[in-house]
């Protein structure tokens, strides 16, 4: 008789100093299913995963693959006894091409007189007819730099298909997939599940598991809450338990009335050819611009060029009316501009610092006296009192950043913004990879902003979110303002169409 | 219960050993010579080794600040070589036989110094421009003017040794306030000016930030080339005072002076818990990781270990100390 369970993870336990991350913990998946792994950042789940990876070792509890109780000592092992993972942070090797890091440690070799050499006609075969399978359009003799971030994501995961593994782990594989994307990575779930592979899901974004997923297991603060069949949910059901508390609302209810113009953008466009051109938008006091398009529309890029950091060949910037020059973020910041960037890790925290120290870092001028000393007391009190109305959980400001938690730690990059008194915030993806809760709270924190008379431009890709939370929605494609929409009348298809446009 | 509360404490214990394995280091290491032999500890051999001490101290300084902000110096050991002999070509004895400026009259003391401290300024303010504006990998750029140091101290000197330095020069070194040596009130005044400058001013915090993530620096609006220039700036001149002082405690300079004292420096700060990714280092440790090395070679001296199995056990001392003190960051399993 065959198992039921592909995969069973029984009351795993595991403790770090001073923290029980995994309280008894259960896990069973099923062969040919989707098995989503949902809770909020800090719930434990890459923890639980890292236990099945042999990454941590578990305290207590058991684990038994196909039948057999196994003990993985690295995930090389778990790889050769068919469970693969894609992983959060993808960390290919960049230098070497697409096809040298999908087959990494099992070239295919032929013998020249005895000596293996490696075979690159056959991987590149292997790989083309991978990708050909797996509707990936991208050339396997690529050099990884040249990939944009959502063909890493797909080639991360044509390599763990390519294990033949028999459980397959996702944690948050669409964090930087375009909707077609997300679209391909579904039709290639399917049919894995229809070679009866598993799959462990774990996603922050609620609509994706309702899509795809046939069970879902619920954990909260290192506890397991339950498993479900997805049919028996609703999204509201698995949100509550998942803070353990109901959650009526995922945005706040906004009062902020849009005021004067406080940005003009006029004509903008970029040195670079490819990116962004004749961009013109206006933003208003107390107006939440969201930004939406695919990946590769130049959001990002533009915001940048607009805070200083890249270069832009012609066009306007007016600030309150008047025009501005700004040529790096000194200027930007001058300028009353607040940037809170995309990517937190490469260009938000500095990991080995404080929480003050990475709060301040942008306002020490704010706290000098005679010149050029800091005047520590009141700059700390400051930190105090903001980490208190933000409610950044941390056990003091003199902890090192990297100790945080997703969410805290992007609270802790707005007060760094908030601390430099700006008029003009940019964020970009300001949510990505934060569970619910600290999202709902830096929705919060947006409102207040633009309760406050401040202007604020949102680059999101997450739908709900850009719906939920614009007054006014530019939508922008392949570089260009693709079109206008007022939140009010905004919806899904709409801005898909803009977001399409010129593609 | 129980079993929770001892783990805690355990836990305590073991952090605090590796917060504090450094300092421990150097206590056992202390310890252990003296009881090895007695004449270790006394008080003209432990005031020997603080002397030697500070000048290294001085160096390690300016090297710590540079390594914080993910750089490296490679300079420092022939600019503190060249500006020892140009302090010392101008402090000769009007009545010595090979004096190098035969007309050049007697000079006040502060303007040899300072000239030795401007020539580390400039070659600093040169490493840092060139990491600044040319985008040059800290390695390469300090190399060249670590070499280029070196060929001007062998032009200006033609390789000749320079003695006979001033009396009032050497006392600078030997002599002492209230039975403390100079050098050592000079080093710990260097010392608290550092530690103020790292701890207490904008200027520093953004030496940690720029170690720390220099994209994120340069979003948040910190001056990345300004801050770059100055650190290195900054090492250059301590580099160029640390000269001026070797010179008048060895009484004369070489061109050869100086050798390697970069590789000890940097070695002093890792012991002294300075990352090699940046971001991380405090002016007590490195204070610590140079006390390290000069009891260590005291030490050894003393104990009659031959000069040759000195170099071997240094760099095992080295490594192990290093392998303990970064069990901190290893993420724990």
């Amino acid at each position: 008789m065959p198992n039921e369970y592909i995969l069973e993870m029984r009351n795993i336990s595991k403790s770090f100093p001073g923290v029980q991350a995994l309280n008894n913990v259960t896990l069973k998946v099923r062969p040919g299913s989707v098995h989503a792994l949902v809770g909020e950042n800090g719930a434990g789940k890459s923890t639980l995963m890292k236990c099945l990876f042999g990454i941590y070792i578990y305290d207590t509890g058991e684990i038994v693959f196909d039948g057999e109780t196994v003990l993985f000592k690295n995930p090389r092992e778990a790889l050769a006894n068919g469970i693969s993972m894609i992983q959060q942070e993808l960390n290919p090797i960049p230098y070497m091409t697409v096809m040298e890091n999908i087959w990494l440690r099992r070239y295919p070799v032929k013998n020249y007189a005895g000596i293996s050499v490696i075979d690159d006609k056959k991987m590149y075969e292997d790989t083309k007819a991978l990708f050909d399978e797996l509707n990936i359009d991208i050339d396997p003799r690529d050099l990884v730099t040249t990939l944009s971030v959502s063909q890493v994501q797909m080639m991360e995961i044509a390599k763990a298909v390519s294990y033949n593994a028999r459980v397959i782990v996702m944690d948050e594989p669409t964090s930087s997939l375009t909707e077609n994307e997300v679209e391909q990575l579904f039709n290639i779930i399917l049919k894995l599940k229809e070679q009866g592979v598993a799959i462990i899901y774990i996603s922050h974004r609620l609509e994706e598991i309702f899509k795809v997923a046939d069970e879902v297991t619920i954990m909260r603060d290192g506890h397991y809450i339950g498993t479900w069949q997805t049919d028996e949910l609703t999204m509201d059901m698995v949100i509550s338990r998942m803070v353990g508390r109901e959650l009526t609302n995922r945005f706040p209810e906004r009062h902020n009335v849009p005021g004067d113009v406080i940005l003009k953008v006029e004509n903008l466009t970029s040195i670079n050819p490819k990116s962004f051109k004749n961009v013109s938008f206006e933003l208003r006091r107390g107006e939440i611009l969201g930004v939406g398009g695919l990946v590769g529309a130049q959001r990002t890029e533009l915001m940048e060029a607009i805070f200083g950091i890249r270069r832009i060949a012609n066009g306007h910037i007016y600030i309150n009316g008047k025009e501005v020059t700004i040529r790096n973020p000194i200027e930007a910041r001058s300028n009353k501009l607040a940037l809170v960037t995309e990517d937190r890790r490469e260009m938000g925290t500095f990991p080995v610092l404080s929480v003050s120290d990475n709060i301040l870092i942008a306002s020490w001028d704010k706290y000098v006296n005679y010149r050029f000393v800091i005047d520590e007391r009141k700059a700390l009190k400051d930190v105090d009192n903001s980490i208190k109305t933000l409610n950044i959980k941390t056990p003091s400001h003199k902890t090192l950043i990297q100790f945080l938690s997703g969410g805290n730690q992007q609270k802790v990059i707005f007060e760094r913004r908030l601390f430099t008194e700006p008029e003009i915030f940019i964020l970009d993806e300001p949510t990505r990879g934060i569970d619910v809760g600290a999202k709902y709270e830096i929705y919060n924190i947006m409102v207040e902003l633009a309760a406050q008379g401040k202007g604020i431009i949102m680059i999101s890709s997450e739908m709900p979110e850009l719906l939920g939370m614009s007054d006014r929605i530019m939508v922008m494609c392949e570089g260009r303002v693709s079109g206008f929409v007022d939140g009010k009348d905004a919806n899904e298809e709409l801005i898909m169409r803009y977001a399409t446009q010129f593609a | 219960m129980e079993s929770t509360i001892n783990k805690t404490k355990g836990f305590v214990i073991r952090d605090l050993a590796s917060r504090y394995a450094i300092y421990l280091v150097l206590f056992a290491l202390f310890i252990g010579i003296g009881l090895i032999d007695k004449n270790f500890f006394s008080i003209n051999n432990v005031r020997n080794i603080l002397i030697i001490a500070s000048v290294r101290v001085i160096i390690a300084l300016g090297e710590g600040g540079v390594l914080i902000t993910h750089g490296v110096d490679l300079s420092a050991g022939r600019v503190v070589g060249l500006t020892a002999c140009i302090a010392a070509s101008m402090l000769q004895r009007s009545d010595y036989a090979y004096k190098m400026f035969e007309k050049l009259p007697q000079l006040p003391l502060w303007i040899p110094i300072l000239l030795a401290v401007c020539v580390g300024l400039i070659i600093g303010i040169l490493n840092g421009a060139t990491i600044a504006f040319l985008k040059l990998p800290p390695f390469i750029a300090t190399l060249g003017t670590m070499v280029i140091a070196y060929g001007i101290a062998c032009i200006y000197t033609n390789a000749q040794p320079i003695g006979g330095l001033r009396d009032d020069f050497t006392r600078l070194a030997s002599g002492s306030v209230i039975s403390i040596p100079n050098l050592i009130i000079i080093a710990l005044i260097v010392a608290c000016i550092i530690w103020f400058i790292l701890n207490k001013t904008p200027f520093g915090k953004y030496i940690y930030a720029i170690g720390g993530n220099p994209n994120a620096a340069m979003v948040s609006g910190v001056n990345i080339n300004r801050t770059l220039i100055s650190v290195y700036a900054l090492a250059g001149a301590l580099y160029g005072l640390a000269g001026a002082l070797l010179a008048a405690r060895t009484g004369g300079a070489t061109n050869n002076y100086g050798l390697s004292y970069e590789l000890d420096a940097i070695a002093a700060c890792t012991i002294g818990g300075v990352s090699q990714s940046g971001g991380i280092g405090t002016v007590p440790g490195i204070i610590t990781g140079v006390l390290i090395f000069e009891v260590m070679n005291n030490g050894l001296v003393i104990l009659g270990v031959s000069a040759y199995w000195q170099q071997v056990i240094k760099g095992i001392i080295i490594i192990a100390t290093v392998a303990f003190d970064i069990r901190k960051y290893i993420a724990k399993r």
